[in-house]
C-alpha cells in the first residue's frame, strides 16, 4: 500500500480532500516521476504525501489530533466525507475523481495544456521530460503530454464505443436466447460457443483483417469479440428472471408477453450486465490499444494511446518517455474504471441481496 | 448445586444490548425452553453459553458457571476443551451446519477424535452406535453418505449425533426442529426427551410453543433481550402472568374455532423510555409506570407492573371477534368456483424416472369459503396451488373455474380471466419486482383492470394499503425496505387489487413470527368476511389450517388421503396418515 493510501485510510477527516488534491496534481503534469500516475492501486509516490500535507493543515495526523481535525472540518469536508462513503471509501472517491478528470480531458484537452499534439518540431526531438515538456517530446518533437491528453478522446471513445456496441449486441442476442425457446437458445448459444473458442484478441484481429483497419472497424471488431460474453450473461440472467416469483406474479395478472419482457424481464436481467460492462470497459480499452499497437487502429499522426505506445517502443532504449506515458495513461484509466466498476458491482449486489 | 447458573448476563454489540440482565439455573436431567420472537436475543443467549456470542460481542455476567467452572474467565483454548465435549450445540439448519465435503460418519467422528474420549480403533464403531441412538436407520450405510444424500430429518439426527458424540452434560439446541415436517419433528423431540430422561440437561431455544410444551420443564420468555416471565412449564403455558406471554399463547392457531382472533388488541403505541418495559408500546395494560421503570420480579417469575391475575389466567379464555360470522360455510354443493377433477402431474427426475408430483387429486372450492390444503414437504401441495393458478398444466384430469374450462387453455384464452384468481406466496419479497416501490407494485394489477392513472390510482392504492392495515406513507418504499409482515400485507393488497373471486395462498405465514402470523391470519379472515373472496390456503401447519379453514384436504405423496369439514377432519380423522399427522402435532401435551 502506498503512503498516500495509508494516510487516506488512517484519517477520517479531510483525507479525501488530500487525496483529491494529490490526484489533481497527477495528470495535470506537475509530476515527473513515472510512478506518479497509478491511481488507487499501486506505485509509491515520492511527492504525494507532501502534497497531502500541504492541502491539509496539520501535517502529521496523529490519532489524538483526529477529533480536533474532524471538528474543524468545514461543511464542505463533511460533504466530501459523505461523498467518499457513497463512493465506497477514499479509494473509490479517488477512482471517481480520476474518471471525472479523464472525461474532462477527453472533452476539453486544450484546458490542460497549451501545446498542440500534432505540430512537429524536429529540432526538439527526443527531449527528456522538463518543465517545458513535462512528458518530453517524441521522434518528431511533438509534446507527449499534449498527445496523451488529446489522445484521451480517441482512446476513451474506442473503449466506450466498443463496450456500448458489444453490450447492446450481446443483450439482444442473450435476451432472444433466454426467451426465444429451445431452438433460438440452442442456435445462439452454439454460435457463442464457437466464438468463445477463439481468444477475444484473435477474434478482433480476424474481424479487422476482414473489415480493414480504422477507428470504427476496431470498435466493431471489439464488439464482435466481447458480445458473446455479454450474450451468455444476459441469457443466464434472463432465465433466472423468467423463473422468478415476480414474473410469475405478472403472468398471474395476465400481462401480455411483450409487456412482461419489457417491463420485468429486460430491466432486471440487464442490471448485472450494465455493472459488468464498466469492468468490461477496461478490457475493451486494452484490446483497442492492442489493436492500435499493431497498427490496425487509428492511423498516425492521430494521437491515440495504443498507437503512441507502438511508435514509442522503437525508442525505448534512448527515450523511455515516448512509450511510458501513454502506457501509464492506459493503466490509470483501466484501474480507475475497474475500481468504479467493482464498487458499482458491490453496491448492486448489496441492493438486490436479501 | 445447579449444573448451569446464569446470573445477570448481559450481551451487547457496541451500544446495543441484545441480552439484558438474564438469570436462570438448570439442573441435570432438566429442560429449559427459551421462548421469544426473532430479535428477542434467544439465539445470542444460546451461543453465549458455548462461548460463541459472535464477533464484537461484549459479554458480562455476575455469575456464569457451568459445573462449578466460571465461564466468564475462560480463554478460547479452554472453551475448545469444553465445547463439544461437555456442552453440545445443535443448530437449526443441518444442511448448513454439516460440512458438504465430508461424510456424515466423518462429521460425527470429529468430536471423538478431537476430544480423544474414545480409543482410535473404536471410533467407527462408536459413530455407528451414536447414529443408531439418534434414530438413524442403517447407520453403517448412512455414515458413508454425504449430507446432501440425506433427508432433512436424517441430517438433523446426524447433527444431533455429532453433538452427542462426546456425551456432553449440557445440550443446547437452537430451533432444532423448525425446518422439519411435523412427523419428523415429533421423532426428534422424542429423541430429546429420551436424552433428558437419561440425565442430560437441555436448553431448548424455540419460537414454537407446541414444541416447548412437549419437552420443557421450565420456560423462560424473552422479549427484547429481557426475561419477562419464567417458571415451570405448566404454570407459564397454562396460567401466564405477563401480557406478552399471553399474546404469544393467543397467537398460536390451534384447537380454537374459526373466527377466534389470534392477535392481541393493539396497545397504546407510546414508546417506552430507556428503563421502561420493552413491551409497553404493544401492551394493552401499559401505563406510565411501565414506560418509565421496570418492577422487580414477582414471586411467580413475571416482570410486570400489571400481571394477569391468577383468577383471570385460570379462566383462560380466548378473545373472540365481536363480528364473528356464525353462519355455516356455504355448502359445497352450491355451484363450485374452482373444480379440480382427478388431476395428475408428472415431472421427469434427474435420473430419468417419472415422479408423480400430484396423482388423481380432486377437490372443489365454493365461492367465499376457505379450503385448507395440508401436507408435509413433497406432498404435492405447491403443485396443486400452481395448477389452481393456471401456472402449471395438469397432465391428466381437468380444472374448471367459475363454471368454465381453466385447464387445457392457451395462454391467450386464459389471460383475460387471470385477474379473477390471484396468488399470495410464502416469500413475498421474491414475488415483487425488486426495482419497484409499493405504489407501482399495487398499481400494476389496478392498471390491468383499467383503473385510471395518476392521482385516482394513487388513492386506490392508498385504500388498499389501508384495507390491509398499512400506512399510506409506505407507498414510496421498495419491498426490501419493509418488514416481513409488511411485505406479506403488501402482497395481500396486490392480490386484492383486481377484486378476485379466489386467492390462492401458498404457505403465506410460514416465514413469519408467531405474533405477525397471528395478525396476517386475522387479516385474511377479516378480508374474507368483508369481501367474500374464496381462499385456497396451503400450509404444512396443522394449527394454521385448522384455524382458517372451512374444509380441509390432507395430502400425502401427491394424493388426497382425507377430505372433509375442518372440525370433522381434526376431531375424527379416518385415514391412518391423517391420524399420525394429528398425533404428531398434539402428542404428549404439556408436561
Amino acid at each position: 500500500m502506498s503512503p498516500v493510501d495509508r494516510e487516506v485510510r488512517a484519517t477520517t477527516g479531510p483525507a479525501p480532500l488530500a487525496a483529491a488534491a494529490a490526484d489533481a496534481a497527477l495528470p495535470a503534469g506537475s509530476g515527473s516521476a513515472p510512478g506518479t500516475c497509478p491511481a488507487s492501486e499501486s506505485g509509491p509516490e515520492p511527492e504525494a504525501p507532501s502534497t497531502a500535507g500541504a492541502a491539509v493543515d496539520p501535517a502529521p495526523l496523529t490519532g489524538t489530533a483526529l477529533p480536533a481535525v474532524a471538528a474543524s472540518a468545514s461543511g464542505a469536508g463533511a460533504a466530501l466525507r459523505a461523498l467518499a462513503r457513497r463512493a465506497g471509501g477514499p479509494g473509490g472517491l479517488l477512482a471517481f475523481a480520476v474518471l471525472l478528470l479523464l472525461v474532462l480531458v477527453a472533452a476539453w484537452p486544450g484546458l490542460f495544456t497549451s501545446a498542440q499534439p500534432d505540430i512537429s518540431d524536429p529540432v526538439h526531438a527526443f527531449l527528456a521530460p522538463s518543465t517545458a515538456h513535462p512528458f518530453g517530446t517524441d521522434q518528431l518533437g511533438r509534446d507527449i503530454l499534449a498527445r496523451v491528453l488529446y489522445g484521451a478522446r480517441l482512446s476513451l471513445l474506442l473503449g466506450a464505443g466498443s463496450t456500448v456496441l458489444s453490450v447492446a449486441a450481446g443483450s439482444v442476442l442473450g435476451l432472444l436466447a433466454g426467451i426465444g425457446g429451445r431452438w433460438a437458445d440452442q442456435a445462439l448459444m452454439r454460435l457463442a460457443d464457437v466464438l468463445f473458442a477463439l481468444p477475444p484478441i484473435l477474434l478482433a484481429l480476424l474481424t479487422v483483417a476482414v473489415l480493414g483497419s480504422g477507428t470504427s472497424n476496431v470498435m466493431l471488431a471489439i464488439a464482435v469479440a466481447f458480445a458473446p460474453g455479454y450474450a451468455r450473461l444476459v441469457r443466464g440472467e434472463t432465465l433466472v428472471v423468467r423463473r422468478s416469483g415476480y414474473v410469475e406474479a405478472a403472468v398471474g395478472l395476465g400481462l401480455p408477453r411483450p409487456l412482461l419482457v419489457v417491463r420485468h424481464v429486460l430491466p432486471n436481467a440487464l442490471g448485472p450486465v450494465l455493472v459488468l460492462a464498466t469492468v468490461g470497459f477496461g478490457s475493451a480499452l486494452i484490446t483497442a490499444s492492442g489493436l492500435s499497437f499493431l497498427g490496425l487502429g487509428p492511423q498516425p499522426p492521430a494521437p491515440e494511446w495504443g498507437t503512441m505506445l507502438s511508435e514509442g517502443r522503437n525508442n525505448l532504449a534512448n527515450a523511455w518517455w515516448t512509450a511510458v506515458f501513454p502506457g501509464v495513461a492506459i493503466t490509470v484509466t483501466v484501474l480507475a474504471v475497474g475500481a468504479v466498476g467493482r464498487r458499482a458491482q458491490a453496491r448492486f449486489t448489496r441492493r438486490t441481496a436479501r | 448445586m445447579s449444573l448451569l447458573t446464569v446470573e445477570g448476563l448481559t450481551v451487547s454489540f457496541g451500544p446495543q444490548r441484545v441480552v439484558r440482565d438474564l438469570s436462570f439455573t438448570l439442573d441435570a436431567g432438566q429442560c429449559l425452553a427459551v421462548v421469544g420472537e426473532s430479535g428477542s436475543g434467544k439465539s445470542v443467549t444460546a451461543r453465549t453459553l458455548v462461548g460463541l456470542a459472535g464477533h464484537g460481542a461484549h459479554v458480562a455476567a455476575r455469575r456464569l458457571e457451568f459445573a462449578g467452572r466460571d465461564l466468564t474467565a475462560l480463554r478460547e483454548r479452554e472453551w475448545r476443551g469444553l465445547r463439544g465435549r461437555r456442552i453440545g450445540l445443535v443448530l437449526q439448519d443441518a444442511l448448513v451446519s454439516l460440512d458438504p465435503l465430508r461424510t456424515v460418519g466423518a462429521e460425527v467422528a470429529e468430536p471423538l477424535r478431537v476430544h480423544g474420549t474414545v480409543p482410535r480403533p473404536l471410533v467407527p464403531q462408536r459413530v455407528q452406535e451414536l447414529l443408531a441412538d439418534a434414530g438413524v436407520p442403517e447407520p453403517a450405510w448412512r455414515a458413508s453418505q454425504f449430507p446432501h444424500q440425506l433427508s432433512g430429518g436424517l441430517r438433523q439426527r446426524a447433527l444431533i449425533a455429532s453433538a452427542l458424540a462426546a456425551r456432553p452434560e449440557l445440550l443446547i439446541a437452537d430451533e432444532p426442529t423448525t425446518a422439519l415436517d411435523v412427523t419428523v419433528q415429533a421423532q426428534i423431540l422424542d429423541l430429546f426427551a429420551g436424552l433428558r430422561d437419561a440425565g442430560t440437561a437441555l436448553v431448548l431455544i424455540s419460537h414454537d410453543l407446541s414444541v416447548v410444551a412437549r419437552l420443557a420443564d421450565h420456560v423462560a420468555v424473552m422479549h427484547a433481550g429481557r426475561l419477562v416471565e419464567t417458571g415451570p412449564a405448566e404454570q407459564v403455558l397454562n396460567r401466564p402472568r405477563h401480557p406478552y406471554t399471553r399474546s404469544l399463547l393467543d397467537a398460536v392457531p390451534g384447537a380454537h374455532a374459526k373466527g377466534a382472533r389470534l392477535s392481541a388488541p393493539p396497545g397504546t403505541g407510546l414508546p417506552p423510555g430507556p428503563d421502561g418495559c420493552s413491551y409497553a408500546a404493544s401492551c394493552p395494560r401499559a401505563d406510565d409506570d411501565c414506560r418509565t421503570f421496570l418492577p422487580s420480579r414477582d414471586a411467580l417469575g413475571s416482570l410486570c407492573h400489571h400481571p394477569l391475575s391468577q383468577a383471570a389466567a385460570a379462566t383462560y379464555a380466548r378473545p373472540v371477534a365481536v363480528t364473528v360470522a356464525t353462519d355455516p360455510a356455504p355448502p359445497p354443493t352450491a355451484a363450485p368456483l374452482l373444480e379440480v377433477v382427478s388431476v395428475g402431474k408428472r415431472y421427469r427426475r434427474a435420473d430419468g424416472a417419472d415422479h408423480h408430483a400430484v396423482h388423481d387429486v380432486s377437490f372443489q372450492v365454493a365461492p367465499g369459503e376457505t379450503l385448507g390444503v395440508v401436507g408435509e414437504s413433497g406432498s404435492g401441495k405447491t403443485t396443486v396451488a400452481r395448477i389452481a393458478l393456471g401456472l402449471v398444466e395438469p397432465d391428466s384430469g381437468s380444472v374448471r373455474f367459475g363454471g368454465d374450462r381453466w385447464s387445457g387453455l392457451s395462454e391467450r384464452q386464459r389471460r383475460p380471466r387471470r385477474l379473477r384468481v390471484q396468488a399470495v406466496q410464502q416469500d413475498p419479497l421474491g414475488s415483487f419486482d425488486p426495482r419497484w416501490d409499493v405504489e407501482r407494485l399495487i398499481g400494476e394489477p389496478l392498471a390491468r383492470t383499467g383503473a385510471p392513472r395518476g392521482r385516482a390510482r394513487r388513492e386506490q392504492v392508498g385504500e388498499l394499503l389501508h384495507r390491509v392495515g398499512l400506512a399510506p406513507e409506505l407507498m414510496r418504499r421498495r419491498p426490501i425496505e419493509l418488514s416481513g409482515g409488511q411485505r406479506q400485507r403488501v402482497a395481500i393488497a396486490r392480490a386484492l387489487a383486481p377484486e378476485p373471486d379466489l386467492i390462492v395462498a401458498d404457505e403465506p405465514v410460514s416465514a413469519l413470527d408467531a405474533s405477525v402470523q397471528a395478525q396476517i391470519l386475522d387479516l385474511l379472515a377479516d378480508l374474507q368476511r368483508e369481501l367474500g373472496t374464496a381462499l385456497l390456503f396451503i400450509s404444512h401447519d396443522l394449527g394454521v389450517i385448522r384455524h382458517i379453514s372451512d374444509r380441509v384436504v390432507v395430502m400425502q405423496g401427491g394424493r388426497v388421503v382425507e377430505a372433509g369439514a375442518a372440525e370433522e377432519v381434526f376431531t375424527a380423522p379416518t385415514h391412518p396418515y391423517a391420524k399420525e399427522l394429528l398425533a404428531a402435532r398434539s402428542g404428549g401435551g404439556a408436561r
